[in-house]
């Protein structure tokens, strides 16, 4: 991280760790993970599926949350507020600055799902369940929440450069829920047989970044082994994505005129 | 030859306004100016002249239609330009989750200083503006004055050459203000360059070595403040006492004020001859005559009417 990138990362992190809201969220997904515990005793013989299953899901729900509604507000908060106007008048490109932010989020939600991978763990600790090998898919699972809440944050980053948070949160919700179907679109483009169509679910498919790559919740809750293979793939691919979102950002951002 | 601290040469913004965005309006028309180092340069106008406008696109907040301008020999386009100077936005608005020793260190993070400086600076700018003792309050908590105070810490914080504020005085009470134009003439001392935009006048004529006056997006006069007023159609102001018993003419007896026992009059300066002439006649004491300079305030506001009275077309047509 550069020397300036590195300070807006850290204010940003700051700002989200004095939010009230981030905590209610914590709060809100350790209760949801505290539940699976209740919902896993009565649920016999497939407790861990249950407990793993449901604190996963949490995991991911409340990651999204965040990564939705912090990351929306990343820039356009900046620009309302014009805080922006003392800081850009220091030294920083524009892209450092939205790396900075980028990089600030990306730390809190880092932070926030590694609490939460900690209540899991003690969900099932408390549940006397000693911890075996293939929970390393739990790990790999988490990661690919991860992966998928860095993607979200770039898409919420990018629509914020240019749209209200409301309409990013539209955008950011509307590519992430296409993104997760994104294979059954194909799929269903290839059922018709108007070629337009056909052409058109493939280039959804093509173009949005597809989620459902990164859901390995069920893999991780019935204990099956995710292949390493795998999560270089979804590793490059969220790479991949991020950077050219952070580009195309930048591009946009670099060139837009401060009220 | 020197370079110039600032040097704008024919900036020009306009905006797309409207539904569909296509008409321009013309917020800054083809302004040069250059401001030397070590000046204080005041810039004027009334509101939606096109001063911030300027200022943000020095800053590099805002892009030009056309033009350019080098702050210290740099382009505004250089990224290095920043590491020169300090900026006070309007109405400044920081993050207020921060303290104000918060803020300033975070700011100071920009600079190379290290952890030990950069403490020292922040403890330093904060008592240079009265902010030792609220140093650790939030600054959501600050008054408006207070959150002026901490803009113009943050300004200066990193020894700029040359620096930025944008109507410094506003939001300040008296004794805020007085510091305010403590710190502009300590920067003047120190050898820095200030520019800065103002509503208050008085203060301008105060403070600056040179004042630019923006009307319209358009610059209208350029000097130091006493020459700038200079260039207006001067009076001549006779005060006197009346003696004895002989009446006044009725060409001074109309025009004149009583105040107290004296009076004041007002007379063209070709007149002022003939108008002494007639206040010997009768026996006045003449106490003083003295040349009547409109203020830079009586400028300015001349200015401003004779914009507001030649309505033109400001919007231009996207080509």
């Amino acid at each position: 991280m550069s020397a300036t990138t590195g300070p807006v990362a850290i204010n940003t992190f700051r700002e989200a760790v004095r939010d009230r809201v981030l905590y209610n969220l914590i709060f809100f997904a350790l209760v949801m993970i505290g539940a699976a515990i209740f919902v896993g005793q009565i649920s016999i013989g497939i407790e861990r599926l249950v407990i793993v299953n449901l604190g996963l899901s949490a995991i991911s729900l409340f990651g999204l949350v965040m990564a939705i509604f912090i990351g929306v507000g990343l820039v356009s908060k900046e620009i309302e507020k014009r805080t922006l106007h003392s800081l850009l008048a220091k030294p920083i490109r524009r892209w450092e600055f939205l790396v900075g932010k980028y990089a600030g989020l990306l730390l809190t939600l880092t932070v926030n799902t590694a609490f939460m991978t900690l209540g899991l763990a003690g969900a099932l600790f408390y549940v006397g369940r000693p911890f075996v090998r293939p929970d390393v898919s739990i790990v790999i699972a988490i990661y690919f929440i991860l992966l998928a809440l860095a993607l979200v944050t770039a898409l919420a980053l990018f629509f914020s450069c240019f749209s209200s948070p409301m309409l990013s949160t539209l955008f950011t919700l509307a590519i992430y829920i296409t993104g997760i179907f994104a294979k059954d679109i194909r799929d269903i483009g290839e059922f018709t047989r108007s070629p337009l169509l056909k052409a058109s679910a493939r280039v959804v498919y093509y173009v949005v970044p597809n989620f459902h790559n990164f859901n390995a919740i069920a893999s991780a809750a019935h204990g099956e082994s995710i292949p390493f293979s795998l999560v270089v793939q979804n590793t490059l691919y969220a790479a991949c994505y991020v950077t050219l979102l952070l580009l195309a950002s930048s591009a946009i951002f670099s060139n837009r005129d401060l009220k | 030859m020197n370079t110039p601290a600032i040097e704008i040469i024919s900036l020009t913004k306009d905006y797309a306004v409207g539904f569909w965005r296509k008409r321009m309006r013309r917020s800054l028309d083809n302004l040069t100016l250059q401001v030397e180092e070590g000046e204080i340069f005041g810039f004027l106008g009334p509101n939606g002249a096109g001063k911030t406008t300027t200022l943000k696109l020095l800053m590099g907040l805002i892009f030009p239609t056309a033009g350019t301008a080098r702050i210290r020999g740099r382009s505004i386009d250089d990224v290095r330009m920043h590491r020169d100077i300090g900026y006070l936005p309007e109405q400044p608005y920081f993050y207020d989750y921060l303290t104000a020793r918060e803020l300033l260190d975070y700011y100071a993070r920009f600079w190379d200083y290290s952890a030990a400086e950069r403490r020292e600076r922040v403890e330093q700018f904060l008592n240079r503006v009265g902010l030792a003792s609220a140093g650790n309050v939030q600054l959501r908590k600050y008054s408006k004055g207070m959150l002026q105070r901490a803009g113009i810490a943050q300004a200066i914080l990193h020894d700029p050459k040359v620096i930025f504020l944008d109507e410094p005085m506003s939001g300040l009470d008296p004794v805020g203000r007085h510091e305010v134009r403590d710190i502009i003439l300590d920067l003047k001392k120190q050898g820095r360059t200030v520019f800065f935009s103002t509503h208050i006048l008085s203060d301008a004529e105060m403070l600056c070595d040179r004042v630019g006056v923006l009307s319209g997006g358009k610059l209208q006069g350029v000097g130091a403040p006493g020459e700038i007023v200079s260039i207006e159609v001067h009076a001549m102001e006779i005060l006197f006492e009346a003696r004895g018993d002989r009446p006044l003419p009725h060409e001074l007896q109309d025009g004149a004020t009583k105040i107290g026992g004296r009076y004041r009059v007002e007379v063209a300066e070709a007149g002022l001859y003939a108008a002494l002439a007639q206040l010997e006649s009768c026996d006045a004491r003449i106490l003083s005559v003295s040349p009547v300079r409109p203020t830079l305030e009586d400028y300015f506001l001349k200015l401003v009417r004779r914009e507001q009275a030649t309505p033109h077309e400001m919007e231009v047509t996207r080509l």
